[in-house]
């Protein structure tokens, strides 16, 4: 190997891609307003301004793509952008003639400004059948078919608070799924199918066995293979058996699809933390477009939007009217899949008498 | 190479919002994006994905960074036989210039499928499918450019940060001078796993946590102040004529510590639980105080394995010039502990509810707080220990 193999270097600092304004303005802003949907301003102390144009992109980027957006970068903001922790890309500029021309040229080529202040920005998002092998669902095209749909209130028509979306093609939940306002989750529904044949070969048996939280999985000989088997009662579809061990395999084309989890967020405003909750638990896989998960969403952001008071998020609003109203108001079915049954289901129980009749 | 057909994928070209399927096909003059195409109709038509485990495949000293991928009908698809994801530690912020991210463009275009995501949920720069010949050549002229790939597997994962000062008003701390001081670090920790599991460190300027640091990270490290809210009272008129004081701003308080006279805004910062709010909504009259740090909380996780959790305090405020060697002293002690204890595929907060809070604060030598707590305990299962016998 060459002598010069450069190893651990780190990633680049950051200092060699900002533009001389943040330089200046480090740690010295003063403020922000925004002038329009998809438009930050913000002021320094002595007065400088720079404007963040915000444009949604798919996550997956072609490399024409990214060539596209440096041209424009070039052309409007000296070269200079950044993306955000949600996918979207943003140009900074300090010209203030550019922002309006810059804004054209992005939405002529298909990547629509707006994802600011109360309302919906992009869905963060995971690999899906793109990539991964644990993948109860797709991830792009179902999170495609919602923002089409939901496309106004990113671009131009306001909810009352922020309302953040994420999405998880399997409980590894990749990225912070669980403490969004609104979550989907893709779920397997069926049993580990076992390849007993060849278990042995591909997994070590006792860590298989260890990986169940449940301890559903038993080691076991079959038709003179060493094995495992699964105890039906005892599964709950996890995967964490199919992460340690090939050999056990959960997807399935009719059974796997998603559930719908509300009212999280990961902001201190106003309310803690807090876990997005159960509203859904199936909704089936139906590629391309998902109509029925399509359609879940938009009636629950709707009924948000009628129902929550300026700022509050999905939450917030569901804990000011209660859980009982949300299902009421949603039509959304309650189950008993809505019940914890897990380790600390105890402490989602009701125990006292306060209940609007 | 002739194109393929792909019926259900197109539908995902209409509608306004950018399309995936479209980037694809952007990349299609390379073989692997053609055959990535054909696969995903597959799974499109078939409703199940075709990739299969990932291999241990990688750069030469390094455990992480790489993910294998290999799809399972490779007689159909041979372009996508090999398919590893290549991730690259982003530098903090997402910032780059044009010129940098065409020199990317460039090298994965001769080595790569021409198709990445920007960004991953970690936070790198995702290069999405090459082959295993093309790996040590991507390395290294990834290196060359200055860049090093992020983190993968059992070991410490790419840290991440929100924009903080470089374009916030409200950061409470160099957010991305801290990701980028502890990403140097930890260089060995983060490309070779020798952790029981994956750990993470996330940094948020103030507690609108734009990096969800709560809900995703080992140790996450939120801004905040201990002094009183800034208050420019002249600006409060001038503010938005949208905002009424009462039901936008006082009456939203978490702890009711605002108080509106018609002309004067008044806040009793003692009871001011730093919830960023009001400074939210008026945020071109009131700031943070000027006595500013991080508040440190451990231990979030998704579901996997036993349920999963949002971080807890650990410790409550940190002035801002001592936040990067409270997080090396916090990490290291972690490390010693965890590392040498927990289980395999068991993350911090998990090894926490096995051993008990208590335990694990003696062991990592921190005192306890009533910050950590939501309320004393209630149960009076208490394990005293035997040497506290009289
Ligand atoms: S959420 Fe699950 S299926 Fe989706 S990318 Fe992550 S590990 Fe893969
Ligand atoms: S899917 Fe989960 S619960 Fe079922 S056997 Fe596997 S690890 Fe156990
Ligand atoms: S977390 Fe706070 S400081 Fe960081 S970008 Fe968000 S609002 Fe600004
Ligand atoms: S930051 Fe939150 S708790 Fe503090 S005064 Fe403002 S609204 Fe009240």
């Amino acid at each position: 190997m060459c002598a010069d193999r450069k190893t651990d270097i780190g990633p680049p600092h950051h200092d060699k891609f900002l533009p001389p304004i943040i330089k200046n303005n480090y740690g010295k802003w003063k403020y922000h307003e925004t002038p329009q949907r998809g438009v930050l301003l913000h002021v320094g102390e002595k007065g400088d301004k720079l404007w963040s144009v915000r444009a949604a992109t798919a996550r997956i980027a072609s490399i024409e793509t990214i060539r596209l957006f440096a041209d424009i970068a070039d052309k409007f903001s000296d070269g200079y952008l950044r993306w955000t922790s949600r996918n979207n890309v943003e140009f900074l500029i300090t010209d203030e003639s550019k922002v309006k021309p810059c804004i054209q040229k992005l939405e002529a080529e298909g990547y629509p400004v707006g994802g600011t202040g109360n309302g919906l920005t992009n869905i963060v998002h995971t690999q899906g059948w793109v990539h991964c092998h644990s993948a109860a669902t797709d991830a792009s095209g179902v999170v495609k078919a919602l923002m089409d749909d939901l496309f106004p209130y990113y671009h131009d028509k306001e909810l009352p608070g922020k309302v953040r979306i994420a999405f998880a093609c399997c409980l590894n939940m990749c990225g912070a799924v669980h403490c969004s306002d609104i979550a989907l989750l893709g779920v397997h529904r069926r049993l580990p199918a076992i390849k007993h044949d060849i278990i042995a070969k591909q997994c070590e048996i006792p860590s298989t066995v260890a990986a169940c939280p449940t301890g559903a999985i038993r080691p076991k000989t079959v038709d003179g293979h060493q094995s495992v088997e699964v105890i039906e009662e005892q599964c709950m579809y996890c995967a964490n058996c199919f992460t340690v061990c090939p050999a056990m395999t959960l997807n399935d084309p009719e059974m796997d699809g998603l559930s719908i989890w509300v009212g999280g967020k990961v902001s201190n405003a106003r309310s803690e933390p807090m876990f997005s909750k159960l509203a859904i638990p199936y909704i089936p896989n139906e590629p391309p477009r998902w109509p029925t998960a399509v359609k879940a969403v938009r009636n629950i952001v709707e009924t948000y939007a009628k129902g929550a008071r300026k700022f509050e998020r999905v939450g917030e609003w569901i804990e000011r009217i209660g859980w009982p109203a949300f299902f009421d108001q949603t039509g959304i079915e309650f189950t008993k899949y809505h019940i914890d049954d897990f380790t600390h289901a105890g402490e989602t129980f009701k125990r006292s008498a306060q209940l609007r009749h | 190479m002739t194109e393929r057909q792909t019926p259900l994928l197109d539908e995902l070209e209409k509608g306004p919002w950018p399309s995936f399927v479209k980037e694809i096909k952007k990349s299609r003059k390379n073989p692997m994006a053609e055959d990535l195409l054909g696969i995903l109709e597959r799974s499109y038509r078939e409703k199940i994905g075709h990739w299969k485990h990932g291999g241990i495949v990688g750069v030469m000293g390094y455990g992480g960074g790489v993910i294998g991928r290999y799809t399972d009908i490779p007689e159909d698809f041979p372009n996508v036989a090999h398919f590893h994801t290549i991730r690259v530690n982003q530098p903090a912020g997402w910032f780059y210039t044009s010129d940098v991210l065409r020199k990317i463009c460039d090298i994965w275009e001769r080595r790569g499928s021409n198709i990445t995501n920007m960004h991953g949920s970690t936070g790198d720069m995702v290069l999405l499918g090459t082959t295993t010949d093309q790996l040590e050549p991507i390395f290294s002229e990834l290196t060359e450019l200055g860049f090093d790939l992020g983190g993968s597997g059992s070991d410490l994962r790419t840290p991440s940060c929100c924009n903080g000062q470089a374009r916030c008003e409200w950061a409470c701390y160099d957010t991305m001078g801290a990701c980028y001081a502890i990403t140097q670090e930890y260089q060995d920790e983060l490309h070779r796993p020798a952790f029981p599991y994956k750990y993470k460190n996330k940094f948020a300027g103030c507690p609108n946590d734009c990096v969800a640091s709560v809900a995703r990270s080992d140790l996450s490290i939120i801004g905040t102040w201990k002094d009183s809210i800034q208050i420019d009272q002249a600006a409060i008129k001038a503010h938005h004529s949208d905002i009424n004081m009462v039901d936008d701003v006082t009456s939203r308080c978490p702890t009711g510590c605002m108080k509106w006279d018609g002309a004067k805004l008044s806040i009793d910062n003692a009871n001011c639980v730093k919830c960023m709010h009001c400074i939210n909504v008026l945020n071109r009259a009131l700031a943070p105080g000027k006595e500013r740090g991080a508040t440190f909380l451990l231990g979030a996780k998704a579901p996997i394995v036993g349920g999963a959790l949002l971080a807890s305090v650990m410790v409550p405020f940190v002035p801002a010039d001592e936040v990067v060697d409270t997080i090396k002293e916090l990490n290291e002690a972690i490390w010693d502990d965890w590392g040498e204890n927990g289980k395999n595929r068991e993350r911090v907060g998990e090894y926490i509810q096995r051993i008990g809070m208590g335990n694990f604060l003696e062991r990592i030598g921190l005192a306890p707080v009533p910050q950590m707590v939501i309320h004393p305990r209630t149960n009076p299962y208490i394990f005293f220990e035997a040497s506290e016998e009289e």
